[in-house]
């Protein structure tokens, strides 16, 4: 349970974080707040050669309000974006779905853009992320690219990030007057969901993002529907998103629960 | 920029509980570990090691901190403050260890130094707290002794304690 040996960079720029990992690649990781990356290095389920420490570095520790968007910086934690004071009106899917992110004590250091890197399918801020349709920001030593949430998880704990890529931030979109609505199930308040569901008013209909269940958060549109249509809708759905038995929960117990969740939480948004 | 060998150990400054420490670490050095073995603060306890059970909860720069998911390396400058740093001296009780101490919150003890950390720096910033505010905070910590309902006591009791006492000082 004590981490294996690695060298320690402690960035003062993110020209320091993105030639570190250019020399380094694969070997090294960004380490930020450290409530996923250092429980991984305690277990020895990673073993990086260099981590490199952004939390000095000033300009990534930003939240920044951009006309229909906010920025948020790979050095924000997740208290921070919690105390935004902001958050609510800009931001009321995440402000409902931030407090089932660990605890006080874990939501104190950890970052809201840590926790999209490690891309557990259980976690809430992924959910979030691919339920507003949001961007994540990726840099490399050379260029910028912006990478849509549907895109960016790629399978459990994978994501479209290359080696040499630091997370530089995500970008939210701010959705006028939009009704969202969340709802979680663990055994636990503060443990990784069994289910995760979002839903928010679309447009044209409704939006109902699924999280715990598919190796990735999921998202599914529909045109306003009700009754057994709805039923029906929800219930491909369940099946759709290839539940799993496992210790915590079984497939069938899972698919229930997007049922009933996913049933409320449209409801409660179509209101 | 700072670069770290990983065989070889470092130099780690902060202030622990408002005094100045120095010690070396290996990079891969845990702050709790640090604490322990390298400070000799052995105050803080170490549970589970990844980051669930809350025993080794320190706080760092005001913030409630996992010192088992942290580095020594990471708190460099830091002001760090430990279990030692909540009595008024080493032979008394401070007002949250008093109420535990009555209200019977602890048996084994080894959960008890985090639980204090989180309540002392909760209420230092929360100081009328309800019952499902202490819950939400104690859900960060594992107490496989008391079942939990006489720290929440506890720390109701010392709330109230701090709160009177603030007033009367204040008149």
């Amino acid at each position: 349970m004590k981490p294996p040996a690695f060298d320690y960079l402690r960035a003062g720029s993110i020209s320091d974080v993105v030639e570190g990992l250019a020399q380094q690649g694969g070997d090294a990781r960004v380490l930020a707040g450290g409530q996923s990356l250092m429980a991984m290095l305690n277990m020895r389920l990673a073993k990086p050669k260099l981590l490199i420490d952004i939390m000095r570095i000033k300009e990534l520790r930003q939240i920044e309000r951009k006309n229909d968007a906010v920025v948020i910086g790979a050095g924000v934690r997740q208290a921070d974006l919690l105390a935004w004071p902001d958050l609510a009106e800009a931001l009321p899917l995440v402000a409902l779905a931030l407090p089932w992110v660990g605890h006080v004590q874990t939501r104190s250091r950890g970052t809201i853009c840590g926790s999209l890197a490690h891309a557990d399918p259980s976690a809430e801020m992924p959910l979030a992320l691919v339920a507003l349709g949001g961007e994540v920001l990726l840099r490399n030593a050379r260029r910028r690219r912006r990478v849509a949430a549907k895109d960016f998880f790629a399978g459990m704990m994978l994501t479209a990030r290359a080696d040499d890529e630091l997370i530089e931030g995500i970008s939210l979109p701010v959705i006028k007057g939009s009704r969202v609505a969340f709802r979680e199930v663990a055994r636990r308040h503060g443990d990784f969901a069994i289910v995760a569901c979002a839903a928010m008013k679309t447009p044209n209909g409704v939006r109902l993002a699924v999280g715990g269940v598919a190796d990735v958060p999921t998202a599914r549109d529909w045109p306003r529907l009700e009754g057994s249509a709805l039923d029906d809708a929800l219930n491909a759905f369940a099946y759709e998103l290839g539940a799993r038995d496992d210790v915590h929960a079984t497939a069938r117990y899972r698919r229930d629960l997007v049922r009933m969740i996913g049933r409320d939480l449209i409801r409660e948004v179509l209101q | 920029m700072t670069r770290l060998k990983a065989d070889r150990r470092h130099a780690v400054r902060f202030s622990l509980n408002g005094k100045p420490v120095e010690a070396e670490a290996e990079p891969r050095m845990l702050l709790s570990d640090f604490l322990r073995h390298q400070l000799g603060a052995t105050g803080t306890h170490v549970g589970c090691e990844h980051g669930v059970c809350g025993a080794c909860t320190v706080v760092v720069d005001g913030m409630l901190t996992r010192s088992c998911l942290t580095l020594a390396a990471q708190v460099d400058g830091c002001e760090l403050k430990t279990v030692e740093g909540i009595a008024p001296s080493a032979d008394r009780l401070g007002v949250l260890q008093q109420a535990f101490r009555r209200n019977h919150a602890l048996q084994c003890g080894f959960c008890t130094a985090g639980i204090l950390m989180s309540l002392d720096h909760y209420l230092g910033k929360n100081p009328n707290p309800t019952e499902a505010e202490i819950r939400d905070l104690l859900s960060g910590h594992i107490c496989r002794c008391t079942g939990y309902t006489p720290i929440i006591q506890a720390a109701l009791d010392a709330a109230a304690e701090l709160t009177s006492k603030k007033e009367t000082s204040d008149a």
